[in-house]
C-alpha cells in the first residue's frame, strides 16, 4: 500500500478509483491491485475500515469481547490492502465524479479535496463503495441535544472508547439494534431500556422468507446476540410512537405501547431503524436508482457485476443494497474483477472463473437477508411522522406538516419541486437526512408510492469544498468564453 | 381527471406551471377568470427552479428598445407585485431594488461594457435609464468588500433582486387561493382548435377551453404550431454555484454574484448552447468561482453547497415572444428567459390583456412575426 | 455527555479550548468526540431558528456537529482530528463574514 497524505502526491490518472475504505472498498482495491491495476483508494476518514470496521487499526478499546469477533475480522481486510500496491488517500473527500470531456468519456474526472486543497484527477473505472447511512428516524424532538443515532454511539465507542454517560435509552428496530445495545452494555453504558418498534404485523410477510433465514449464518449469530441482549437488558416491545421531551435538551422519552402512554427519564436517546444505501455520490454521478420495496429504500440499478447504468461506474458494498459487511467485501471483489475485465486486463473467462467461488460465498452471506428486511421494515408512522410539527429536514427546519400541505394543497408531486418550495434538502447535509422522509410523506399524501414519487436529483459537490478550492481548478478557453461575454 | 362536462370548463387553460405560467394564471384569476394550469411532473427541466433571481434592467434591450422599456416597466411594477403577493399569501418574496452592479475585472471588460451601454442608450426613446460608470475607488466606496482586481463597475439604480423560489411558491399559493385548478403530471400531447375553442389532450385525459395560453417554456416550441403560433425557442445552458449561508454582507445584486435573503451566495452565470444537456461542467465552475473570489475575496473560504445547470428559454434574438394566434383566436404564447424580472408585467399587464383578447401596444414588437421578415 | 471506558488504551493528551474554556482531549479523537467526552452538550445554533444542536451521526452525514475551528466556521467536528492548541467555538447560526478570509 502506498499511503498518500497530500493532494499533490496523487497521480494524474489511475486505472481504477475506489471511493470508500470500508469492507467493499478495501477488498475491491486490494483485488484490483493484485490483478495489476493502478488503483487509488480514497476515504474521508483518518483510518481505513468504514463504519463497521471503524478504527480497526487504532481503536483504544482493549477488551476484544466488547466489540465482538466480527469486528476484529476487519483487520484482515486492512492487512490485505497493506500488502497490495494500491495507493490509499485517507481524509480525502470525493465531491464530484463526471465523464472526462478531454478523453471523450473514456475515463472519469474525479474532484477530490484533502486538507482544504482540491484536485481533479482521472480514472478509467470507478467503484463506489460509499456504504450506508442510518435511515432517518424523524420523531418529535429528535433534533434536541441528547438524541443521536445508535450508530453514532457505536462510532464513539470504536474510535474513542467513550460511552454515553448517565441513563441511556435505545429505540427503534433492525438486526443491528441488538448488536449496538449489546456492545454498549458490554462497554459499561447504563442502558435503562430498549424500546423495540418492530411492527408485529411484519411477521406474516416475513414468515415466507423464514426457511432461508433458518439456513443462514444470520440465525445463530442473531439468536446469540438477541439472547444476550435480552438477558441483560430491559426490552419493551410493541412500541408504536415515540416523542422526545425536554427544553433545550432531551430529558424524557415518551412512548406508546399497547395503547398506553409511558415515559422514561434519560440523558441520552439513541435512535436506529436500520440502514439504507448512501446514494448521494452515485445519484450525483448520474447513476440510475430504483426503489427497493423489500428493503424500502432507493438503491442503484446494477447488473450482476454491480455495474451501474453509467458505463465504468460500479457500486459495491452496502451502497449497492444492504447486505452487511461480509457480503460487502465479496461484492467489492466481484466489482474489481469486472473493472479489470473492462480495462482488458483479464478475459471474460478469467473473470468468471475468479468470481465463481466468490459468488457462492456471497449467496451464502445474503441468504436470510430477505427475512430480516421484511421483519424489520420500519412502521409507517416512523417513516412518515404523524405529528405535523415534527421536523423532517433538520438543516432547514422543515416540518412534516409543511410537506403534507404542499403535497396536498399546492399539488407538489415530487421531492425536487418540494425542495424549491420549502428548501428541504437545500441545507449542508444535502438531503441525506430528509430525502427518504420527504418522499414518504408525498407518497402518503398523494396516495401513491415512493417509486412513483422519485428522489432528489443531487448535485455536486456532494462533500464540502470551498469556493477557493473550486477557483483553483483548471479552466479552459471555452469555459472563460462561456462566462466572460 | 378529464373534464368532459361543460360546467367545469375553465375560461382559460394555461399550459405550464412555472413562474411565467403562474404569473399569467394569477393575473387572469385576479381579473375574474376561471383558470386551469396544466403542468408536467417533478423531474422536467424548469427554469423556474434554476434561475438567478435578478429583477434586472441595465444592459437589456440593445436592438430592441421596447425590451428595455418593458423590463423597466416590470421593475417599476415589481414593488406592487411584491405587495400583492404578500397580501394574498403572507409570503415575503424578499424583493428589493437597491441598485445593481456589473463588476469588471479588467479594463478591457469595462471598456466593452461601457461601449455596450453607449450603444444601448444611443437608441432613441431610452432617455430615462440612469446608469453610472464607476472606477475602482468609487466602486470600493459603495461596495467595501470588493477585491483589488475590480477595475470598475457599471451601476444602475433600477436593478434589484428577489427570492425567486419564494416567488415561485407565492404564485402557486396565490393562484391556489384564488381557485385556480392546478393539475400536475399532465403533459400536453395535442391542442386541437374546435368550435371556436380548444381541446387539449394528454395521456391524463382531455380538457376543453375557450382560451389557451402557452407558457410551457422550451415546450412552447412544440406546442405553438398546434394553434397557428410560432415560438422558435432553444435551450441556453447556464450554471450556478451556491454557497452555505453566511451573515448578510452583500446588499446589492451583481450580474454574477448575489446574496439571498437566507444568506447563501449565488454565483453565475455562464451561457452555452449545448441542447438539453444539463451536466455541470467543471471548468466553467472554476472560472465562475475564481472571478467571484477576485470580486469578493472574503467569499474564498465559504463552502459550496450546490452547483447546478439550468436551461434558459432563448428565442433567436434573445427577446421575449408574446403573440396571439390569427388563425386560432383565443390562443396566446408567452415565452421569455426573464420570467422573474417580467413577472410584474405578466401578472399586472399581460394577463388582463389576454383575457380581453387584445395584446397591449407595449408588446406589439414581441410577436414572433419578427423572425419571418 | 459521554465518558471514557474504564480500560481504554491510553493516548497522548491534547489541550484545546471550547468557547474560551480550556479542555483536555485525546490524540486520535475527532473534534466532535472530544467535545462529547468533555460533556459539551450543544455545539451550534441553527441558522434558521437558532435552535441548539449537538453531534448526531458522527460519520459526516448530518452536518449537526458544525463548529468554528481556529476561526473557520461551519466545519464538521466529526471529520476533523483534534490537534493540540485548537480553538473551537460554538457555531452561532450563519457563518460570520470575518471567518471567510481565504
Amino acid at each position: 500500500m502506498k499511503p498518500l497524505t497530500e493532494i499533490g502526491q496523487l497521480a494524474e490518472h489511475y486505472d481504477l478509483a475506489v471511493v470508500g475504505a470500508g469492507p467493499a472498498g478495501l477488498s475491491a482495491a486490494a483485488r484490483a491491485s493484485e490483478l495489476g491495476l493502478a488503483v487509488l483508494l480514497v476515504d474521508e476518514n483518518p483510518e481505513p475500515g468504514g463504519q463497521i470496521y471503524r478504527s480497526i487499526t487504532t481503536t483504544p478499546v482493549t477488551d476484544r469481547a466488547v466489540l465482538g469477533v466480527d469486528y476484529w475480522r476487519g483487520a484482515d481486510l486492512v492487512a490485505r490492502l497493506k500488502r497490495s500496491a494500491a495507493a490509499y488517500a485517507a481524509r480525502c473527500t470525493v465531491w464530484s465524479i463526471a465523464p472526462d470531456v478531454e478523453s471523450d468519456g473514456a475515463s472519469f474526472e474525479i474532484g477530490l479535496s484533502l486538507d482544504g486543497r482540491a484536485r481533479l484527477i482521472t480514472a478509467g473505472q470507478v467503484i463506489l463503495a460509499t456504504g450506508a447511512q442510518e435511515r432517518p428516524f424523524p420523531i418529535p424532538g429528535w433534533t434536541l441535544p441528547g438524541v443521536m443515532t445508535a450508530g453514532a454511539a457505536q462510532i464513539a465507542l470504536k474510535s474513542s472508547a467513550i460511552v454515553p454517560k448517565g441513563r441511556t435509552v435505545i429505540a427503534g428496530c433492525g438486526p443491528l439494534l441488538y448488536l449496538l445495545a449489546g456492545q454498549l452494555a458490554a462497554a459499561g453504558a447504563e442502558i435503562v431500556a430498549v424500546l423495540d418498534t418492530t411492527p408485529r404485523r411484519n411477521w406474516p410477510a416475513a414468515l415466507g422468507a423464514l426457511p432461508d433465514f433458518l439456513r443462514s449464518p444470520y440465525l445463530a449469530k442473531g439468536l446469540k446476540l438477541m439472547a444476550k441482549a435480552r438477558r441483560s437488558l430491559r426490552f419493551l416491545g410493541g412500541v408504536t410512537s415515540l416523542a422526545v421531551e425536554g427544553s433545550g435538551r432531551l430529558s424524557t422519552i415518551r412512548f406508546e405501547r399497547g395503547g398506553a402512554s409511558e415515559s422514561i427519564a434519560c440523558d441520552t436517546l439513541l435512535l436506529h431503524q436500520g440502514v439504507i444505501p448512501s446514494v448521494n455520490l452515485s445519484n450525483a454521478a448520474g447513476c440510475a436508482h430504483e426503489f427497493d420495496t423489500v428493503q424500502h429504500c432507493w438503491v442503484p440499478q446494477l447488473d450482476d457485476w454491480f455495474a451501474s447504468s453509467v458505463p465504468g461506474i460500479a457500486i459495491a458494498g452496502d451502497g449497492a443494497g444492504i447486505g452487511g459487511a461480509e457480503s460487502a467485501a465479496l461484492r467489492g471483489e466481484i466489482a474489481a474483477l469486472d473493472s479489470a475485465r473492462r480495462l482488458g486486463r483479464i478475459t471474460i473467462a478469467e473473470r468468471d472463473n475468479h468470481a465463481a467461488p466468490i459468488r457462492t460465498a456471497l449467496g451464502r452471506t445474503l441468504r436470510g437477508r430477505r427475512f430480516l428486511d421484511l421483519l424489520y421494515k420500519p412502521a409507517t408512522q416512523f417513516l412518515a411522522p404523524i405529528v405535523d410539527d415534527t421536523i423532517i429536514c433538520r438543516c432547514e427546519e422543515v416540518t412534516a406538516g409543511q410537506v403534507r400541505d404542499a403535497a396536498k394543497r399546492l399539488g407538489v408531486t415530487g421531492p425536487n419541486q418540494m425542495k424549491a418550495f420549502l428548501r428541504c434538502g437545500m441545507g449542508p447535509c444535502q438531503g441525506r437526512l430528509c430525502g427518504p422522509t420527504v418522499v414518504e410523506l408525498i407518497a402518503e399524501t398523494r396516495g401513491t408510492t415512493p417509486a412513483e414519487v422519485g428522489y432528489y436529483r443531487l448535485r455536486p459537490p456532494v462533500k464540502p469544498v470551498t469556493l477557493a478550492e473550486l477557483a483553483s481548478l483548471p479552466q479552459s478557453e471555452a469555459a472563460v468564453k462561456a462566462v466572460v461575454r | 381527471m378529464s373534464s368532459k362536462s361543460n360546467h367545469t370548463e375553465p375560461d382559460v387553460v394555461v399550459i405550464g406551471g412555472g413562474v411565467v405560467g403562474g404569473a399569467i394564471a394569477l393575473g387572469l384569476a385576479r381579473s375574474g377568470a376561471r383558470v386551469t394550469i396544466l403542468d408536467e411532473g417533478d423531474a422536467v427541466p424548469r427554469a423556474s427552479r434554476g434561475n438567478f433571481a435578478l429583477v434586472w434592467v441595465q444592459s437589456k434591450g440593445f436592438g430592441m428598445p421596447e425590451y428595455a422599456m418593458w423590463s423597466r416597466r416590470s421593475a417599476d411594477d415589481w414593488h406592487g407585485l411584491a405587495d400583492i403577493l404578500g397580501e394574498e399569501t403572507g409570503i415575503d418574496v424578499a424583493h428589493s431594488q437597491p441598485g445593481g452592479f456589473m463588476l469588471c475585472l479588467s479594463q478591457d471588460e469595462l471598456g466593452k461594457r461601457v461601449d455596450a451601454m453607449h450603444r444601448l442608450h444611443n437608441q432613441t426613446t431610452l432617455t430615462d435609464f440612469p446608469y453610472e460608470v464607476l472606477g475602482h475607488a468609487e466602486t470600493k466606496r459603495r461596495l467595501p468588500d470588493i477585491g483589488k482586481d475590480v477595475v470598475g463597475a457599471i451601476y444602475s439604480p433600477l436593478d434589484g433582486h428577489v427570492n425567486s423560489l419564494k416567488l415561485f411558491r407565492a404564485l402557486r399559493e396565490a393562484t391556489t387561493r384564488r381557485g385556480v385548478d392546478y393539475r400536475p403530471n399532465c403533459p400536453v400531447e395535442s391542442i386541437t382548435p374546435r368550435d371556436g375553442g380548444f381541446r387539449i389532450n394528454g395521456s391524463w385525459g382531455e380538457i376543453a377551453t375557450a382560451k389557451v395560453v402557452l407558457a410551457a417554456g422550451l415546450g412552447n416550441a412544440r406546442l405553438a404550431p398546434m394553434v397557428g403560433l410560432d415560438a422558435p425557442v432553444k435551450p441556453s445552458k447556464g450554471q450556478i454555484i451556491v454557497t452555505e449561508k453566511t451573515a448578510p454582507f452583500l446588499h446589492n445584486p451583481m450580474v454574477t454574484v448575489r446574496q439571498t435573503d437566507e444568506g447563501g451566495v449565488m454565483i453565475g452565470d455562464s451561457q452555452e448552447d449545448r441542447g438539453f444537456d444539463t451536466v455541470v461542467g467543471q471548468p466553467i465552475l472554476s472560472v465562475m468561482a475564481e472571478r467571484a473570489v477576485r470580486m469578493f475575496p472574503r467569499l474564498a473560504g465559504l463552502n459550496v453547497v450546490r452547483t447546478w445547470s439550468a436551461l434558459r428559454v432563448m428565442s433567436p434574438d434573445g427577446f421575449p415572444i408574446y403573440d396571439l394566434s390569427r388563425s386560432c383566436p383565443g390562443a396566446f404564447v408567452v415565452t421569455c428567459h426573464s420570467g422573474v424580472t417580467l413577472a410584474a408585467n405578466h401578472v399586472l399587464t399581460l394577463a388582463p390583456a389576454i383575457l380581453s383578447g387584445v395584446l397591449p401596444d407595449a408588446v406589439a414588437s414581441f410577436s414572433a412575426r419578427r423572425f419571418h421578415v | 455527555m459521554f465518558r471514557p471506558m474504564s480500560d481504554a488504551k491510553s493516548a497522548a493528551t491534547l489541550s484545546f479550548s471550547f468557547d474560551g474554556r480550556p479542555l483536555i482531549g485525546r490524540d486520535g479523537d475527532t473534534v466532535a468526540a472530544s467535545l462529547l467526552a468533555n460533556g459539551v452538550d450543544v455545539c451550534r445554533e441553527t441558522p434558521v431558528s437558532g435552535a441548539p444542536r449537538a453531534p448526531y451521526c458522527l460519520m459526516g452525514v448530518c452536518f449537526e456537529c458544525l463548529v468554528v475551528i481556529d476561526g473557520v466556521g461551519n466545519r464538521q467536528g466529526c471529520m476533523v482530528p483534534l490537534r493540540d492548541g485548537m480553538t473551537i467555538e460554538t457555531q452561532h447560526g450563519r457563518r460570520q463574514p470575518e471567518e471567510m478570509q481565504g
